[in-house]
């Protein structure tokens, strides 16, 4: 069905037709709505689910945690401090292989206090070994909800995602999202069975000790694990096609790049401002295009590889910079090519940072800066006057 | 009228910081007023003062209050003022907090700053909701009231602050509403010229979310309803049970004496013979004039 409705609503639609056992969350802006929605339909008996407004996102994201231990499908959702506070748990959560999901509605970390959107939350936990996805638009991360179910709880996976959508600038937009239906929803993901969970008929220990001895395989099937599930990201994503039609890319997606030479490298809502960037540039005769990575995490090195392969020029935006390094994307990107015959170049930009708006006309303006010449941890439209001490 | 304007002169960053967040009606401005009168009647430098919040609507607080301030990340407060009072032991250090921030994410710093018995006042200001994020169900939400994550009533129970401070071992604690300003200034002078952890819980209205959910009406409405329902402390003995059904009890609720922890540590210190004699004082960190200059 055809609604028009809030980003956060387009998200609990999504979430509540997986069917969830167990909701839990803490309010934090610009997540709030996401579990709102979902409140209330729990309360009007839409959801058979169990809702809890816990007393911290350490909170929630432990009752989600025990939740799925005890074989519950669970959900969360935060951002920002949420996001960072539930950072302990999110290790438990990979390490005890629970295929959780939640959304973070991306935004900036303290300090200075800033609500407003980037990456910096979310980045913060690549190494968590969670699956990281980064929805576009709406209608992606509507449909983001159902496929991160299917990856994480693949019986070879058993992974947590974390789904990651722009805060406000998706969260709070409105746009039509064709919403899938409950029927749909159960033909495509089958009820959780998980193979172990609490259960008192069959007693199992959940998050012992892993001393020297054992510690280490642990790490490696979390690794083999998630590496395994680059061919599920895209399995899922291509199952989704056929049965809804819809389709965002698996693990990475490429706008406009068939001839061209210069390609502009991102994650979220930025790629929509790109690919109109991108049309108005080759309306202009420049060979320009868009590579989108939706998923993070596993790193789709060989993606992206491929589709450089004829590209001399890259422009990679990052919304997050790993401070004393440098663009966390661009590092891995470099890291990718590094084996290959073909090493274009790379140019690296943070941009958007803490919501700093992000107009076309900035797109542009870094495109003639590379076609001058490479550029390296630039930041986008900086304002030199902020940086001198106020006399 | 003088008086006024000098608190708001003094106190207030008024030219830099306003207009204010706050609804129109809220009731933390009138916390903020009758906190800031405590501060002038007991004539205490603001440059003595350190304020330190965490995240919400109280949290703004030290926006615009004119002390030292930390606006710090949410829950936190009492853990941040807990550093800088250790750090600090001669300024006078408050948190303000409301329910949410204070009570639920915040809980654990709460309970256990109160069981050190270290010197701070803490200003927490229960509205019985989220109001920055838009209604959420907190700690302090009575049950089956509403919420925008209770649309049919909160089925959780809420916190007796009272009850819980005391239980954690704080040694000052007084309840006052938005309505008695004048009282709640007397409280708030008390509770910041007591040695050790002191509360002081202002019953405040946020017409806005809880108010509107829950249909209690405006603003006035609000604080009308703590005017006819407040009972004093001093008068409930004389009350029956049924007399106090659904009244709050405002008022002084708990004043004893119990050893401070940074005097206990610094009493812990000679006991053991005093700090290094050999080394020098710690550096004392140069005076907020300097730092202008
Ligand atoms: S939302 Fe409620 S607590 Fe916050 S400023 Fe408005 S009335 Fe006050």
């Amino acid at each position: 069905m055809k609604e028009f409705i809030e980003g956060s609503m387009a998200v609990a639609r999504g979430v509540a037709v997986c069917r969830p056992h167990v909701v839990s969350a803490y309010p934090i802006t610009p997540q709030t709505h996401i579990v709102e929605h979902l409140s209330e339909m729990v309360a009007d008996g839409d959801l058979d689910s169990q809702f809890i407004n816990v007393e911290s996102e350490f909170g929630a994201a432990s009752v989600v945690l025990g939740a799925a231990a005890a074989g519950g499908r669970s959900y969360s959702a935060t951002t920002s401090q949420g996001l960072l506070l539930m950072g302990e748990v999110l290790f438990n959560i990979a390490g005890l292989r629970l295929p959780i999901s939640i959304t973070v509605a991306n935004r900036a970390v303290s300090a200075p206090i800033n609500i407003w959107n980037d990456h910096s939350d979310a980045m913060v936990f690549r190494d968590a070994g969670w699956i990281m996805l980064f929805a576009e638009d709406n209608q992606e991360v509507h449909d983001m909800q159902i496929q991160a179910y299917k990856i994480g709880e693949n019986p070879e996976i058993m992974l947590p995602v974390l789904v990651n959508m722009d805060g406000f600038i998706l969260t709070h937009a409105y746009e039509t999202v064709e919403t899938i239906s409950q029927k749909e929803a159960d033909d495509f993901l089958p009820p959780f069975k998980p193979e172990y969970y609490l259960d008192v008929n069959k007693p199992i220990t959940m998050g012992v000790l892993g001393d020297p001895n054992y510690y280490l395989e642990t790490r490696y099937s979390l690794q083999e694990a998630i590496d395994e599930s680059r061919d599920v990201v895209k399995q899922v994503a291509r199952e989704f096609k056929e049965k809804f039609g819809r389709w965002y890319g698996d693990l990475i997606d490429t706008y406009r790049t068939e001839d061209a030479d210069t390609v502009f490298v991102a994650m979220g809502s930025l790629v929509g401002t790109i690919k109109d960037t991108v049309d108005e540039l080759r309306d202009k005769g420049e060979k320009v295009g868009l590579l989108k990575i939706r998923c993070y995490r596993p790193w789709p090195g060989e993606e992206v590889v491929e589709s450089l392969k004829n590209i001399d020029n890259v422009i990679v935006l990052e919304k997050a910079v790993s401070l004393g390094a440098s663009g966390m994307m661009a590092d891995e990107i470099k890291a990718s090519l590094f084996d290959t015959p073909h090493r274009p170049k790379i140019s690296n930009f943070f941009i958007g940072l803490g919501g700093r708006d992000i107009p076309k006309e900035s797109l542009i303006k870094v495109y003639n800066q590379v076609k001058e010449k490479p550029q390296y941890n630039q930041f986008v439209d900086l304002k030199p006057e902020l940086l001198e001490y106020p006399s | 009228m003088a008086v006024a304007s000098t608190i708001i002169y003094d106190y207030l960053r008024g030219k830099k910081k306003f207009p204010h967040v706050w609804c129109p009606g809220c009731g933390i401005g009138i916390t903020m007023g009758a906190l800031l009168r405590a501060f002038a009647d007991l004539e205490i430098d603001k440059n003595d003062v350190v304020m330190v919040s965490g995240i919400g609507c109280t949290g703004r607080m030290p926006v615009y209050c004119d002390f030292h301030t930390l606006h710090t990340t949410h829950g936190r407060a009492i853990a941040f003022a807990t550093g800088a009072k250790i750090a600090k032991p001669n300024m006078k250090v408050i948190a303000v907090c409301g329910d949410g921030d204070g009570l639920a994410i915040g809980g654990n710093h709460f309970i256990h700053a109160a069981r050190r018995n270290i010197d701070m006042t803490v200003v927490l200001v229960n509205n019985k909701i989220y109001g920055m994020t838009g209604g959420q169900y907190s700690p302090t939400t009575p049950h089956t009231k509403l919420g925008s994550t209770a649309p049919h009533g909160n089925v959780e129970h809420p916190f007796d602050v009272y009850e819980l401070t005391k239980g954690a071992g704080a040694t000052y604690f007084a309840r006052g509403t938005v309505y008695h300003a004048t009282l709640l200034q007397s409280l708030m002078k008390k509770a910041l010229s007591k040695k050790g952890f002191s509360v002081v819980e202002v019953m405040s209205n946020c017409h806005t979310l809880y108010g509107r959910l829950n249909r209690e009406g405006s603003a006035v409405k609000m604080i009308e309803w703590m005017k006819e329902n407040a009972v004093n402390i001093k008068a409930a003995s004389r009350k029956t049970p049924e007399e106090l059904e659904g009244k709050v009890l405002i008022g002084e609720m708990l004043d004893i004496e119990r050893p401070e922890y940074c005097e206990q540590y610094e009493a812990l210190i000679d006991q053991l013979g005093g700090r290094p004699k050999d080394k020098p004082e710690a550096e004392e960190s140069p005076e907020p004039e300097e730092i202008k200059k």
